[in-house]
């Protein structure tokens, strides 16, 4: 059954707004070490706010995208380990543009969680 | 009867004041200890000692005396750091050839009790990029700090070996193998990393002739500069013997321009310019694709190196929030490498 509102992605956006907008203010007068920790939890906080949000749909089109690239099914950490594998092995490079096309896509959905600001 | 234990501050000032009086001929008061940045096991004090009314600004780089604790596989990263001992002559080596770096003085003793460490001079400036880069009163270094960089490293890979302790020596091959052993211990697949290894591991460059001191974490972050620019290199534990143009790329690594991205060169200059001050001042002349070969290499070892620090974290060798939050920065260098990549010089 699903969880009543605030969802994930609501409640941790409402804990992340009050440590940036009350409490880091506070700390910053009393505590600066620990403000600079706030500082970090609070970004850490936007990560999964954003994960909450973006990351079931990244994760299952990862999936779809490896299943239909190595010609097999698996779980995404299974998927991804022979993917390494064959990149380790060199089996397959960067010459492969299929290849190249889903790393482009993994990698900007994980960027866009992670950190969207990052250029 | 109450037990009073000194604290571990109460402890180092103590045992300074006996080993600066040993290293100055007098009696030594140490005056304004406060520790530094750095984790648990490396740490950085600064502090004055003032001996027959001379003021001396000191910093203390010790590890403390490990008790027992077993070696993780998080630690795995710590294996390619020098120890303090061989740090320490590194440094003196590197300052007697008229690098710009700190003048140290003298080692701890293991009797002490401080662990392995050494004191050095303090000097002036900010190592903190953010500030650098963007507050007024570095206006006119930010001017100069790419072109001396690559001043100071001419200098730096010019140390002559005979003034060395033994360091090891590492080529592109060795720094590959290096890096996929640790992607294996961190055992999560990295399709990325694992690209981007493979590509290097096809155009490694062939071992250098003549190999020279590397720094091995020369970067902004890690050098102090004031109004006039960069005054000492700090941070040697990385210095092993290798290719030149090791260092060249470390430096511009887009994670060390701390947001000035059209600023390759630590965020101050472009990579010509850099290149230029460092042939001016006696480097070899820079191949440039050798020189993206390392950006290239650089910029992965700066992913797993993430991992690796959420990894101390995560395997329980030192809780911190901190250490566990650079883990999700790795993915930016990923999307580095991927342009990278693409840019095929």
């Amino acid at each position: 059954m699903a969880q009543d509102r605030p969802t994930a992605s609501e409640l941790l956006s409402a804990i992340a707004d009050f440590l940036r907008e009350e409490a880091t203010p506070a700390l910053d007068k009393a505590e600066p070490r620990l403000a600079f920790q706030m500082r970090v939890a609070v970004n850490s906080l936007a990560i999964l706010e954003r994960e909450a949000r973006l990351g079931p749909a990244a994760d299952a089109a990862e999936r779809a995208r490896l299943a239909k690239l190595l010609g097999r099914d698996g779980t995404l950490e299974d998927l991804n380990r022979e993917l390494a594998r064959q990149l380790r092995a060199g089996t397959r490079d960067e010459s492969d543009a299929a290849l190249m096309a889903h790393l482009d896509a993994t990698i900007a959905d994980k960027i866009a969680i992670a950190n969207p600001k990052w250029r | 009867m109450t037990v009073h234990t000194l604290t571990e501050a109460e402890n180092v000032a103590a045992v300074l004041a006996r080993v600066a009086g040993r290293h100055f001929g007098g009696v030594a008061a140490i005056e304004k200890l406060s520790r530094e940045s750095g984790g648990a096991s490396r740490q950085t004090w600064s502090f004055d000692a003032v001996v027959d009314g001379a003021r001396h600004g000191l910093i203390l780089r010790r590890d403390p005396p490990i008790l027992g604790a077993p070696r993780t596989k998080a630690e795995t990263d710590r294996s390619v750091s020098i120890d303090r001992g061989t740090e320490f002559r590194v440094l003196r080596a590197a300052f007697l050839a008229g690098v710009r770096a700190p003048e140290v003085l003298f080692e701890l003793a293991p009797d002490d009790g401080l662990g392995e460490g050494f004191v050095m001079r303090r000097i002036g400036g900010t190592a903190i990029a953010r500030k650098l880069l963007r507050d007024p009163p570095y206006d006119q270094a930010r001017k100069k700090i790419a072109g001396q960089l690559g001043e100071i490293l001419a200098r730096l890979h010019a140390v002559p070996a005979a003034g060395l302790p033994p360091l090891t020596r590492r080529e592109a091959a060795d720094h590959i193998a290096g890096q996929r052993r640790a992607l294996d211990l961190l055992d999560r697949p990295q399709p990325v990393f694992e690209l981007a290894l493979s590509w290097l591991d096809r155009r490694k460059p062939a071992p250098t002739a003549e190999p020279v001191l590397v720094h091995g974490d020369y970067r902004t972050g890690n050098y102090l500069a004031d109004e006039m620019g960069v005054t000492a290199i700090l941070d040697w534990e990385g210095a092993h013997l290798g290719d030149p143009l090791e260092d060249l790329g470390w430096l511009c690594v887009k994670s060390w321009r701390f947001g000035a991205v059209d600023k390759p060169a630590g965020g101050f200059g472009s990579r010509e310019e850099l290149w230029a001050a460092y042939e001016q001042a006696g480097g070899i002349k820079v191949d440039a694709a050798r020189a993206h070969w390392w950006e290239v290499f650089g910029t992965v070892r700066w992913g797993i190196i993430c991992h690796n620090q959420a990894w101390r974290h995560l395997s329980g060798a030192l809780k911190s929030m901190e250490l566990a939050s650079i883990g999700r920065r790795a993915v930016e260098t990923e999307v580095d490498l991927l342009q990278l990549l693409k840019s095929g010089v």
